[in-house]
């Protein structure tokens, strides 16, 4: 077993291992890895609805007249303008555009924010924005230490969300919610911040709680969603449904050398704003094409690529795996890798521990997202 | 509880002899593991190992074991219905989840390997 004793606790980490939950160490956090394993798990998400401990990601709210402006200074998406509520996927770069972290960024008040980062890139993040921060206008605060977060995701999310004693009343407000924006509320001890997002396609929302409520409202929500087969949801199946809807997950189609270009995330980059770290090295990336791209690949030959598995185009090396596991929706094979640009076509295959297994190019993503709309839409595979 | 009617390997295997046969497959503990499999692969009936060699792979949702042969000698069945159905590894790897069966070059490596009491403390019990 490992030593757990240096590792971060959540206020659910006791609750998990009394359930029998497997615990790993993930980013200096003791968190699940799975209860009652992957495969049901993912099911769970995507017919039901599951909950998430992700309370190891980061928290940092930024706050003063100059916040907007500063935050917008070293994001690559856009930021001011938004509105009270909103929610604003982006990346950080490094100022060659390598990716830092990607991140939300939520418009909390007229000047207030609150970014989150991964809890991987979460010291890093800390710092960086400590040593950019300007001499006055801005204050910054990291409260990841008092910030518990749930995630209910699935297509019976919001009946459940709305069945919490806390949000009694609020049922319109949570009914308003757009797929990625916000509100707060006054819960029993301190703010809640209720928002319509989360990591796995489906319609759900992420719930951040000051430490003391989390509890309560985790077995509340398993209590009250008994009939709708609600259940915990580990890392592992995080992870299976995240893939299935090709979101980016850093340390594997992100890093600080890949680009927000190359990783498929233009859409978060808007190189028309006001100037930003990484902004030159990106106008000119996009200038001259992108050298390296995402590709979805399904394994038609027996086994699984992971990252790291080398990819084959016509037997030149063309790039590698980022995510490659079984899909459990899908049942089979795939995998994101990272490949030269102008790979398009051709005998490809993956380089499987000695192994040549065959692939082929599919669609972009390999399952659609329900995140907008009907929750129980019918779904376009690739 | 490890049943005692057969042998086991370090790698978490079990060995049932039967005749000059050995069938194989891996433990509860091996399979609880690697959680949910998802694809198994085996070797070809009427191929030759050693003991110790790889012959097969087994792959979960998240993870990949080698499949090592505890035994020298000549592949004469494997479990079809595994590798149709890999859950079976999961739900019943002591029995029907077995993997494939080996007839000895050499008996006397059964000789070597753990019996339930010896496998029973490897697992800490």
């Amino acid at each position: 077993m490992s030593d757990s004793s240096s590792l971060k606790t959540t206020p659910l980490t006791g609750w998990h291992s009394a359930q029998g939950a497997r615990m790993v160490p993930y980013a200096g956090f003791e968190m699940p890895v799975q209860y009652e394993g992957v495969l049901a798990e993912h099911a769970c998400v995507r017919e039901k609805v599951g909950l998430f401990d992700i309370t190891h990601m980061g928290e940092l709210f930024v706050g003063g007249p100059q916040a907007e402006a500063w935050i917008d200074s070293l994001v690559t998406n856009r930021v001011s303008g938004a509105s009270i509520g909103k929610i604003v996927y982006t990346a950080m770069c490094r100022p060659d555009g390598g990716v830092l972290d990607d991140m939300l960024v939520y418009r909390l008040g007229e000047a207030e924010w609150m970014i989150v980062c991964n809890a991987a890139n979460h010291a890093k993040i800390g710092a960086w924005l400590k040593r950019h921060l300007p001499a006055e206008g801005v204050d910054l605060e990291d409260r990841s230490d008092q910030v518990a977060l749930i995630a209910v995701q699935g297509p019976d999310s919001r009946e459940l969300l709305c069945r919490l004693e806390a949000l009694a009343g609020r049922a319109a407000d949570v009914d308003a919610l757009k797929f990625y924006t916000s509100f707060t509320h006054a819960g029993p001890r301190g703010q809640w911040i209720v928002s319509r997002t989360g990591y796995t396609g489906e319609h759900g929302y992420e719930l951040y709680l000051p430490n003391g409520d989390a509890l309560a409202v985790w077995e509340e929500l398993l209590t009250r969603g008994a009939d709708l087969g609600a259940a915990p949801i580990g890392l592992a199946a995080r992870d299976t449904l995240r893939f299935e809807v090709c979101y980016c997950l850093y340390g594997h189609e992100l890093e600080e050398d890949i680009t927000p270009l190359e990783a498929g995330i233009g859409w978060a980059v808007k190189l028309k704003k006001n100037d930003f770290t990484g902004r030159e090295a990106l106008v000119t990336q996009k200038g001259e094409g992108v050298p390296r791209r995402i590709i979805c690949l399904e394994i038609t030959g027996r086994g699984i690529a992971r990252q790291g598995s080398r990819v084959l185009c016509d037997g030149q090396d063309v790039g590698v795996v980022t995510s490659g596991t079984f899909s459990p929706t899908l049942k089979k094979p795939l995998a994101m890798a990272l490949v030269d640009a102008s790979v398009s076509d051709g005998e490809m295959a993956v380089d499987v521990r000695g192994r040549s297994l065959d692939c082929r190019i599919v669609s972009f993503p390999f399952l659609s997202a329900r995140t907008k709309g009907d929750p129980r839409a019918e779904r376009t595979l690739s | 509880m490890v049943p005692d009617d057969r042998k086991y390997t370090q790698e978490h295997e079990w060995v049932l002899i039967e005749d000059d046969v050995a069938t194989i497959g891996v433990t509860d503990f091996a399979a609880g593991e690697l959680g949910d499999i998802v694809f198994v692969e085996l070797p070809e009936i009427g191929s030759e190992f050693s003991q110790g060699d790889t012959v097969g792979t087994i792959e979960s949702v998240k993870a990949v074991a080698d499949l090592y042969l505890p035994v020298s000698g000549e592949i004469v069945a494997i479990n079809e219905a595994v590798v149709d159905s890999p859950e079976l590894v999961n739900s019943d790897p002591m029995e029907d989840g077995w993997l494939l069966k080996v007839k000895l070059s050499d008996a006397a490596e059964v000789d070597q390997l753990m019996d339930a009491a010896a496998y029973g403390q490897l697992l800490g019990g």
